[in-house]
């Protein structure tokens, strides 16, 4: 029986969450609830949906128990939840497939989506380009930047990549342009966001569609181990990838749920991305109430992490949710660390991790150290690493 | 009775429809704020929209998102807003003003200090761009217990159930946004928004301004034909930008007075 049962009907978790947004998109985020209401319990749509799953992204993702790593730490055993191996190399693409579908079954011909490294933008065109939608992409022009060959990748598959030159050029940034071309085409466009923010229904919505980790996790680890983990273990930045894992976990006692934000040069030097773990205030951003990195006159802060796809200054409402009632706890890794653990596992288990999902990582490092060898730590790998190599590189000073 | 109440009332005994001028305070510097004010009124305007610089502000195009980033250079936030406002009252008495911005500044503050602290600089309206009345909780009420008028805007796309919903909520005037999209988007359809602008007053007595989209004499004159306030936003902050500070005073004024003239012709 499933206990929790979050958000409320107008997409409130708490005092987190609802829908902030200007008059002009009202109507387009109630049809929106309309229509996903409609098909979330249709048999057809999850029919459909669970194919693709299957055939196009290639799941179920496996588990995987890296052992070599887990001797190394010494200490708990480390799962790892197999994200990386999906269809573009990470979780995004469950649930750009969810909202394109529902993009089609709304008679919507044109998707946008905003994107930092890359990877939302990526799964979203290449599932635009297997239904034959019109796809545009928003990236701030920094990332544009840094991440060239996921901009390349985009524009093979047949979007148009926006670099967007307003604010601090990011990720936030990218938000607001896509969220002002959603108000101005709105008669036609559907916006797939990438994360579990937003407006209601898309934290909700999101997080539905990527529950196929978590409830994917649970049947393989009664399968494989005989039993649940101690300890749940993702990477936050707006926090898609962690509320797929948490959320068919919520209601199972014992089962820790960490989520491991990025702390950048360090909590105490204010240059990170973890609103949670440094208190932030909450706030108003993109549409939900949550918390948030700003000053004391309100205006959001610029983020620090050398992951650009935890590089956000809020975070999903249902983990403010989680962090306040206390079911779900938030640490923060620093870059230093993350790199760490990024080559870590690149040695031992012969796996290249992103290095959003090597914060998760290093962390689980430092907590199986802390238990004994009977027990599990399992890390939902969101994605690969191959996207970083040039990041990797400069920062070891190696040209490619 | 509000200022904003009061001021429309006078207008309608004169025939008139109000000018209501926007500009991002603080640009294209703070210490400009307080006299561009007073120029505006001198040229006509009704009333004034003061923008509240936000480091994200979604609803806005490229022209007053830059008013917000040149402001935010010089650090202007909320309460260096609201000094202005304290500023410009201690020689204007009369012109209302409504503060336009986004919720989380608002927020930061908490929505009773900020309620407490826009009395004390004496604004007349509030617009919070991402704050539906279904959100803002007792904001509404916090406003208009201290007399503030909270102001809200109707799109396009607003269904009538709707309308009825937020007219409860509003006072002093309802703001129809005359496009879909952000503002300074695009030319306005001025026979949609005569037929919207018709609507909506079947369905409230409240004032209608209508702004987002008028750019020139001749769309102001087309609008004020059919509303209670014309908003001119973009096209003003289109002037600060191209000035500088040997002209900028006067190239508002000229083109308060195109639009004063073109307003009152309607």
């Amino acid at each position: 029986m499933q206990l929790y049962d979050m958000p409320d009907a107008r997409g409130h978790f708490g005092q987190f969450g609802g829908t902030f947004v200007a008059e002009t998109l009202v109507e387009a985020l109630e049809e929106l609830r309309v229509m996903y209401e409609k098909y979330r319990h249709d048999p057809e749509f999850l029919a459909e949906f669970a194919y693709d799953l299957k055939h196009f992204v290639g799941r179920p993702s496996p588990i995987y128990h890296a052992k070599r790593l887990s001797d190394k730490v010494g200490g708990a055993q480390i799962y790892l939840k197999r994200e990386d191996l999906n269809h573009t190399g990470a979780h995004k693409i469950n649930n750009t497939i969810g909202q394109a579908l529902l993009a089609k079954r709304m008679g919507k011909p044109r998707v946008i989506a905003e994107t930092g490294a890359g990877q939302h933008g990526v799964a979203t065109a290449t599932i635009a380009a297997r239904l034959g939608l019109e796809c545009v992409v928003y990236m701030g022009s920094e990332d544009v930047k840094r991440q060239a060959p996921n901009v390349f990748r985009m524009k093979l598959l047949g979007a148009t990549v926006v670099p967007v030159e307003s604010g601090s050029k990011t990720l936030k940034d990218a938000l607001n342009e896509a969220m002002r071309d959603w108000v101005t085409n709105v008669h036609n466009t559907f916006y797939i966001i990438g994360t579990v923010a937003g407006p209601h229904p898309y934290p909700m919505m999101v997080r539905d569609f990527q529950a196929v980790i978590g409830v994917e996790a649970k049947a393989q680890m009664q399968e494989m181990v005989g039993r649940q983990p101690d300890a749940v273990v993702a990477c936050v930045g707006g926090g898609s990838n962690a509320m797929g894992i948490f959320y068919p976990y919520i209601d199972v006692p014992n089962v820790r749920l960490i989520g491991v934000e990025a702390a950048g040069h360090g909590i105490e030097t204010g240059m990170h991305a973890a609103p949670l773990t440094a208190n932030s205030p909450v706030g108003v951003l993109h549409g939900n109430r949550t918390y948030l990195m700003q000053d004391a006159d309100g205006q959001i802060i610029e983020t620090h992490s050398v992951s650009a796809g935890l590089d956000y200054p809020g975070v999903g409402p249902e983990h403010a949710w989680l962090k306040d009632i206390k079911r779900a706890e938030y640490v923060a890794i620093t870059d230093d660390e993350a790199m760490a653990a990024f080559h870590n596992l690149c040695r031992t288990e012969g796996i290249i991790p992103a290095l959003e999902s090597s914060h998760a990582l290093a962390y689980a490092e430092k907590l199986a150290k802390t238990m004994s060898q009977d027990q599990v730590v399992l890390v939902n790998l969101s994605g690969r690493g191959d996207k970083d190599i040039n990041t990797v590189a400069k920062l070891a000073n190696i040209t490619l | 009775m509000s200022r904003i109440q009061s001021t429309f009332n006078t207008l309608k005994q004169q025939g008139k429809t109000a000018l209501i001028p926007y500009i991002t305070a603080g640009d294209p510097h703070p210490q400009h704020t307080v006299k561009l004010m007073h120029t505006l009124v001198a040229h006509g305007a009704d009333m004034i929209e003061l923008g509240v610089p936000f480091s994200d502000p979604m609803a806005d195009g490229p022209v007053i998102q830059r008013a917000s980033e040149r402001a935010l250079l010089h650090k202007v936030g909320l309460t260096a807003v609201l000094n202005m406002v304290k500023a410009f009252r201690q020689t204007d008495q009369k012109t209302p003003i409504i503060l336009m911005g986004y919720a989380n500044p608002i927020e930061a503050i908490g929505p009773v200090v900020f309620a407490d602290r826009a009395k004390a600089a004496d604004v007349d309206g509030v617009i919070t761009v991402d704050y539906p009345p279904e959100e803002c909780g007792n904001f509404v009420q916090e406003l208009r217990t201290r007399n503030i008028d909270p102001v809200f805007l109707l799109s396009p796309t607003t269904e009538p159930s709707r309308v009825d919903l937020i007219v409860k909520q509003a006072s002093g005037f309802v703001y129809y946004v005359s496009l879909k999209g952000v503002t300074g988007a695009a030319n306005l359809n001025i026979t949609e928004v005569v037929d919207r602008v018709k609507s909506i007053r079947t369905q409230t007595n409240l004032p209608v301004g209508v702004g987002f989209g008028i750019r020139d004499a001749a769309t102001a004159k087309a609008t004020a034909a059919i509303a209670d306030a014309v908003v001119v936003g973009s096209r003003m902050v289109q002037a600060i930008e191209a000035s500088n500070d040997e002209n900028l005073f006067d190239n508002v004024a000229v083109l308060m007075d195109e639009l004063k003239a073109a307003v009152d012709a309607r």
